[in-house]
């Protein structure tokens, strides 16, 4: 097995804000057939037609997350159109036009937030310059509003689509020559805009990856050893290409890499249908010598046996936290775990390619379109320009998409057959070959003085690696996590457990697991210690952090937490009255620059039924561009985080996932989903992202309303472990 | 392999070489080239390949099209009245529901066949109705105040409708 199948989220988040600034206007806007007609293009983001309709393009993957309509509105705002006036198309990839483009670690926005600032504010500029000579006035005297340029002295005014052809005959002007907007003037972010392809979706037209055709096209299944890593030893190939509608089959051997190639048998028919249905009659035997050899529960068992040592590696230390535990008043130790986690989006994998005269053309629904060029091209032996992605909208992220394995599935498959195909993945593959979310254990201690204060802090976490050095993808725990910074004494270490299974970035990478320990923790440790959980936290964010060491990620802004910890109390009347066996749990979890409290009120039966009545969240992520989709993020960040603590696990036994299909990974579903209540701070910092940051607090505010319900501590995800149902 | 006749959406399509289990999803999106109703599961399990059977919610996935002779199918691409959009789907947009939108034609024929047999649903009627469908992403909120706002809708237009003809 191989781990270098991409680089790490970190690395790669860095790799995009380097290369990520500057505005390239060099470069045209791509567009497809249906705005063909009369158009000018300003710059790479912005076309203008006659009829005065403003072409805008969204520059990275839809996953849901909502940025082919908010990223459009950044543009739209400064270049000072009417939203109705606009018409949004999907970018071209194209890293030179647009910089990276990629959709992963809650970043669209505060990448690309001052990019199109400056795309619409440069067309803007451009425009009122070609009024003001037409007018022969000064530039000064020039206003803007819904896509004209006024002129109110004279009472004259022309539509941008009158004077775009004049415009882009302009020099560029100066970046530092461009007036922004402040906030007072904005007229549409902060706004409720409907997404830009809801019509399109409730009509059924098609969107995503799975929809698309092609001229000539066959379809094709790809059949991998359900032990990862294993190859094909023997197997009647033979009988299944004679079955009906049955096209062409035949054995890969891989390229050694699990983020491309792994070895497999590609079946390619007729129909989808026939392709599934004679993989049914493939029989294969195995060869698992280099397989996954995993066993979920040994691990499991084996975490819980090393609990009470120190970590193999030091992650960060200050103060003496063996000392201080010796002379604490109290002191608290609790073993946390969480299973492996599929992503399982709603939509399984699938990519579409031809490969001709040595050049691949993929359409697909990834998350990385720009990496995928690379993996495509190191697999099929080309070289990535002769790669090209059409970007699909995509039906569910959550992470998994950011990994292009069924990509160059599909280009390995078109290459060998020479045929224009659609792979097509079952919902068993998705299950049997994600890049799960890694589990972790968390073996806590801490001590408190005689007031209740937190003195002494220390985590050993088991994590996994795939490479037998560091953690693997989603794996790690930063040296300053919470509330590391905050205490006097602190110990973090570190073992890592060897996996063959492959692990990847499960919205809120980290976080997702880290949260559910840590926050459950420190209201034990309230508990313990007689205090309010509230004012426990509130004073653990009453001074300022300390600053980051090696090892660090982002640096918690202990005023901001406090005032979303505050906020979520307040609006969910923490501490108030409530019917006889309901129960309050309050989290906070900073994650991907967000800031975020969470209060959940539950009732649990007899039965151990668990009614989740409400969830009372307060964000803080800076200005909002748009609240409709902000707001649908954060309602479904809860109800996923809520979904995955209630009943989902992934279980492994001889290095293969159990689970095939949703009867046996239950994600939550309407009945038991519970009202969400939204609350944001918008604060004057730059804007961030929010498709992951409202996640984490979940799990531990439910646990620890649960507790608070019934006495009973989990420490074990998921519920359905200790009895509960949702 | 076999030769029938569907009507779907209206529309009559006779059909040659179809193999006998094959499921009416697929004959929707790969032959002919109906690809609102999706793929999710295979299994009936999360709903995303809804459609109506008589004005019923069915599993296209887990029902040969074979079987179907004689019935009306109505698919996502057959909900609305020409360019008059379904009450359901103009609520749907009017509510922002979607995130990733894929499960959400699914959605909206289980809320369709739903205001077909309860024109004025409780919160647990839909409910009930809607447990089969899964959203990966967690729109139920939403899902619900657009059903509610559809039913009230059609309550709305039936009422106006009285009035006009007396």
């Amino acid at each position: 097995m191989n781990a270098k199948a991409g680089l790490s989220r970190r690395g790669l988040i860095k790799l995009m804000a380097v290369t990520g600034g500057g505005l390239s206007l060099g470069f045209h806007l791509q567009l497809g057939a249906k705005t063909a007609a009369a158009s000018v293009e300003l710059n790479a983001y912005i076309q203008v037609l006659a009829d005065n309709r403003i072409i805008i393009a969204a520059k990275n993957p839809e996953i849901g997350q909502g940025v082919k309509t908010s990223l459009p509105m950044i543009v739209a705002e400064e270049l000072d159109v009417d939203w109705q006036q606009v018409e949004v198309v999907q970018a071209a990839i194209n890293e030179a036009s647009y910089g990276p483009q990629f959709a992963g670690g809650s970043r669209s926005v505060a990448m690309n937030w001052d990019v199109l600032r400056q795309a619409g504010a440069t067309a803007k500029a451009m425009l009122v310059q070609a009024a003001a000579q037409q007018w022969q006035v000064t530039t000064a005297s020039c206003s803007t509003q819904a896509g004209r340029v006024l002129h109110s002295a004279s009472g004259r005014s022309l539509s941008y689509g009158e004077l775009a052809t004049a415009a882009a005959q302009l020099p560029l002007p100066a970046a530092d020559s461009l007036v922004l907007k402040s906030p007072q003037q904005y007229k549409l972010i902060g706004q409720r805009i409907g997404g830009v392809d809801n019509h399109a979706l409730v009509t059924g037209q098609p969107l995503f990856g799975i929809d698309q055709t092609l001229p000539g096209m066959k379809y094709a299944v790809y059949v991998k050893c359900p032990a990862r890593g294993g190859s094909v030893a023997h197997s009647n190939i033979a009988q299944v290409k004679q079955l009906a509608g049955v096209v062409d089959a035949f054995v890969l051997a891989g390229n050694g890499d699990v983020g491309q190639l792994l070895p497999g048998i590609a079946i390619i028919a007729d129909s989808t249908w026939a392709a599934f249905s004679a993989r049914k009659q493939l029989q294969v035997t195995w060869d698992e010598s280099k397989a996954a050899k995993d066993d979920w529960q040994q691990q499991r068992s084996r975490a819980l046996a090393i609990s009470q040592q120190q970590g193999e590696a030091l992650l960060t230390q200050h103060g003496d936290v063996a000392a201080s535990l010796a002379k604490a008043d109290k002191t608290l130790s609790a073993f946390y775990a969480y299973p492996f986690l599929a992503h399982a989006p709603l939509e399984p994998q699938n990519c579409s390619a031809i490969v001709k005269d040595g050049r691949c053309e993929l359409w697909a629904p990834t998350q990385t379109p720009q990496y995928a060029l690379g993996a495509v091209a190191n697999t099929l032996g080309i070289e990535a320009k002769a790669v090209t992605v059409h970007q699909t909208r995509i039906g569910g992220g959550f992470g998994r998409r950011l990994m292009n394995d069924y990509c160059c599935e599909a280009a390995a498959i078109a290459q060998h057959s020479g045929l224009p195909i659609k792979l097509q993945w079952s919902r068993e593959d998705d299950m049997a070959f994600d890049f799960y979310r890694p589990a972790g254990f968390h073996s806590l201690q801490a001590g408190l003085d005689k007031q209740g204060r937190i003195m002494a802090w220390d985590d050993h976490f088991i994590t996994y690696t795939e490479d037998g050095k560091t953690p693997t993808r989603g794996a790690g725990l930063n040296s300053n996590e919470f509330p590391a910074p905050l205490i006097k004494h602190v110990r973090l270490s570190q073992t890592l457990f060897d996996t063959g299974i492959p692990c990847g970035w499960w919205r809120a990478p980290g976080s997702n697991g880290i949260a559910f320990a840590i926050q459950s923790f420190i209201h034990e440790l309230a508990h313990a210690a007689g205090r309010d959980h509230l004012e426990l936290l509130l004073e653990l964010m009453s001074q300022p952090t300390r600053p980051a060491g090696e090892g660090a990620g982002q640096v918690l802004d202990t005023a901001r937490a406090a005032a979303v910890i505050k906020l979520a109390a307040q609006k969910a009347g923490w501490g108030k009255k409530l019917p006889k066996g309901r129960a309050q749990g309050l989290a906070f979890h900073f994650s991907h620059s967000g800031y975020f409290a969470e209060v959940a009120e539950l009732s649990v039966d007899d039965d151990k039924k668990i009614q989740l009545h409400k969830v009372t969240v307060a964000g803080d992520i800076g200005p909002i561009i748009n609240m409709s989709g902000a707001e649908n993020q954060v309602q479904g960040s809860v109800i996923d985080g809520y979904s995955t603590m209630a009943a989902l696990a992934v279980d492994i036994k001889a290095g293969r996932v159990q689970e095939s299909n949703y009867h046996q990974y239950p994600l939550l579903r309407m009945p038991s989903s519970p009202e969400v209540a939204v609350h944001f701070i918008q604060s004057n910092n730059p804007p961030t992202g929010v498709g992951e940051p409202a996640l984490p607090p979940l799990a531990a505010a439910v646990c620890n309303a649960l507790f608070t319900a019934t006495g009973v501590r989990v420490r074990e995800l998921p519920l359905s472990l200790a009895g509960f149902t949702v | 392999m076999t030769d029938f006749s569907l009507t779907i959406n209206g529309k009559t399509h006779h059909l040659k070489d179809v193999p006998q289990d094959m499921p009416l999803l697929w004959l929707l999106r790969d032959q002919l080239n109906l690809v609102g109703s999706k793929y999710g599961c295979g299994g009936g399990y999360c709903g995303a390949c809804t459609v109506h059977m008589d004005g019923m919610a069915i599993r296209s996935c887990s029902i040969p099209a074979a079987a179907l002779v004689g019935r009306q199918i109505t698919t996502i691409e057959g909900l609305a009245e020409g360019a008059d959009l379904h009450p359901l789907q103009q609520a749907w947009i009017d509510h922002d529901v979607p995130q990733c939108g894929y499960c959400q034609a699914g959605q909206i024929m289980s809320a369709a066949a739903l205001l077909n047999q309860q024109p004025k649903p409780s919160d647990s009627d839909i409910d009930q109705a809607m447990a089969g469908n899964l959203c990966r992403c967690g729109t139920y909120t939403r899902i619900k105040k657009a059903i509610h706002h559809a039913a009230e809708q059609l309550a709305y237009d039936a009422t106006a409708s009285k009035g006009g003809n007396s």
